[in-house]
């Protein structure tokens, strides 16, 4: 181990001990070094600037309709976020449509990762290439003949196709999803339930769904977040029906009310905050799982040995 | 074990996956048959449209479009290649100089989709704006004068311009780039690095001969995950552009949802995809990668 972590440091700086002999090879890896660093920092600008702007603009009180200019601080719109004519509406929709969506594409979409980790089946990879063509497919393809279906079979659009579109195109990613939690899933937890007389349902219910768990909640966080967020495959199959991101596509041209920024903001600070809490109950989850496997397994060895 | 209990063994599994697999069936495969079906179909929406089997709906799509198509493929391909030029040296960072912040940082790099896409597109409106920090700035370096005569910008201004659909559909799209590339570098074994520069290789040739080179997997799932969403936007075209800068997603939205031309629409849709899944096929060849996603 040692000699593992001292070999980094010297084979990094192969010029070290002829520093004498080439100083510019020294100063040029220095640049090198700081101007790498410097450019992610100014990429993680870019990527935050925006978010900052909508916060900030969440605190604007803007002149006309438009809130695309500093005018002068106030917190008007975070006391009635919900003050403007159908947003509250919108938003409702739009939660309700990804709690129903994440329940369900969830509970279908973790079926699917089980089925596919578990067993080999005849049929498998043709069940992957199918999970991963709706991801490649850029959004207004699916939405536009999704639309199409509906047109052609004169099916009314509203909350029910927004529903179907939603729970469409997340499963795949639930999938994806838990099948990555699964790879380190240790059978034999299962199977030491199973000698002990539990029937399958409640090896499943004890053993399976709780090991599981950690990642069916990290899809069904994803899936909200696809759902909430969605607009394309949305718009074309909402009818008259207005969700949040269809509400602001509507204000864009005529003026976003503040609002609009006042709701941007709570749900990515509800984001972070859920992130952070998953972060966390997952690192003590894993911790506790190792140990608790460890145990399993180290029984079932020494039952085996008696 | 033999045949019949492999598949007694194996039986479980299709339970499982029967209302998941249905639900893509009914809603993803069967819609891109009726997309298909559409395509070939004239008509209007008060009499309906009667399939005729005329194929021309995709030569006249496509020509009468072709500005549109061309400008898709220009912008959707800047944007991928921006945002590679932006998230490869950024994964890099991450990934060999993260550390215990490694998670940290990734969340940063998600963090744009935490808020929604329109809301973070409609900053970018704000932070372009005409007589913003950014436009007023570039301004006075006479940088616009430069990209104004580019064609990049017009006007001596940033908002309604390529330059502003590039950089949206770049920044949109950029955790989708930087995420596979992360992945990819992460999991290269720094010995090797090592064992390079112990055989006298210098830094560019290390990398140039085992970080790039392991890193392709990461390299082709970024840029098909940037590409193929990039092509198809419209928001950014609508929010950021102006109707000089019109992309093929917008006309396949304008020609279903404000014209009901179903069948023209659905010929662009489907042209649309079939492009793409041809380009990932080629793209798989050349880059001589299986891994997808």
């Amino acid at each position: 181990m040692t000699t593992e972590a001292e070999f980094p440091a010297t084979a990094l700086q192969p010029a070290a001990d002829t520093t004498a002999a080439r100083p510019p090879s020294r100063f040029w890896a220095k640049v090198r070094y700081h101007v790498l660093t410097v450019y992610a920092a100014l990429a993680f600008l870019y990527l935050l600037i925006p978010i900052a702007v909508v916060i900030a603009f969440s605190f604007n009180s803007p002149p006309g309709r438009f809130n695309f200019t500093w005018h002068k601080f106030s917190t008007d719109a975070w006391q009635h976020p919900f003050s403007t004519p159908g947003i509250q509406d919108a938003v409702i929709l739009s939660l309700k449509v990804a709690v129903l969506s994440t329940v369900i594409s969830t509970v279908l979409g973790t079926l699917i990762a089980l089925a596919l980790t578990r067993y080999r089946f005849w049929g498998r990879s043709l069940t992957n290439f199918v999970i991963f063509l709706p991801m490649a497919t850029p959004e207004i393809v699916m939405g536009s003949s999704l639309l199409t279906l509906f047109i052609t079979i004169s099916f009314n659009r509203g909350f029910t196709t927004i529903l179907i579109a939603h729970v469409m195109f997340n499963i795949s990613y639930v999938v994806v999803t838990v099948k990555a939690r699964m790879a380190g899933f240790d059978r034999r937890l299962e199977e030491a339930a199973m000698d002990l007389y539990a029937n399958a349902f409640t090896t499943f219910r004890k053993i399976t769904l709780p090991l599981i768990m950690p990642g069916v909640m990290a899809a069904a966080l994803l899936a909200f977040a696809l759902s909430i967020d969605d607009f394309v495959i949305t718009q074309f199959n909402a009818g008259p029906d207005i969700t949040f991101p269809l509400f602001i596509y509507g204000a864009a041209r005529t003026g976003v009310p503040v609002q609009v920024n006042v709701i941007g903001s709570m749900i990515f600070l509800t984001a972070v905050l859920l992130m952070v809490i998953n972060l966390i109950v997952q690192n003590r989850r894993s911790k506790r799982d190792a140990a608790i496997s460890r145990g399993a397994v180290r029984a079932a060895q020494a039952a085996e040995a008696a | 074990m033999g045949r019949v209990t492999k598949l007694f063994r194996a039986a479980p599994a299709y339970p499982l996956l029967l209302p998941g697999m249905l639900w893509l069936a009914v809603f993803f495969f069967v819609p891109m048959y009726y997309l298909l079906d559409m395509s070939t179909r004239t008509g209007n929406l008060i009499q309906g449209f009667a399939q005729t089997y005329h194929f021309a709906n995709y030569t006249d799509a496509i020509t009468s479009n072709q500005a549109q198509l061309t400008r898709s493929l220009l912008y959707a391909g800047s944007a991928t290649l921006l945002a590679f030029l932006i998230a490869y040296p950024l994964a890099y960072v991450i990934a060999f100089r993260g550390g215990r912040f490694k998670n940290l940082l990734l969340m940063l790099v998600i963090a744009p989709f935490f808020t929604n896409y329109l809301i973070r597109t409609l900053a970018w409106e704000t932070i372009l704006a005409d007589h913003g920090i950014v436009t007023h700035t570039l301004k006075s370096l006479h940088v616009l004068s430069v990209t104004d005569a580019l064609g990049f910008t017009s006007g001596q201004r940033l908002l309604a311009t390529p330059l502003a659909v590039v950089a949206g559909i770049t920044y949109n799209y950029l955790p989708f780039m930087t995420l596979p590339l992360y992945v990819s570098l992460e999991k290269i074994d720094k010995r090797l690095l090592e064992a390079a520069l112990d055989l006298y290789a210098n830094r560019a040739r290390a990398f140039l001969r085992i970080t790039m080179p392991l890193s392709l997997p990461g390299i082709f799932a970024g840029t098909l995950l940037t590409f193929i969403p990039a092509i198809g936007d419209y928001i950014n075209a609508y929010l950021l552009g102006s109707t000089q800068t019109t992309m093929i997603g917008n006309v396949i939205q304008n020609k279903f949802l404000t014209f009901n031309d179903y069948p023209s629409a659905a010929a662009l849709s489907f042209t649309l995809m079939a492009g793409i899944l041809v380009f990932i096929i080629i793209y798989a060849r050349i880059l001589g990668t299986e891994e997808l996603a």
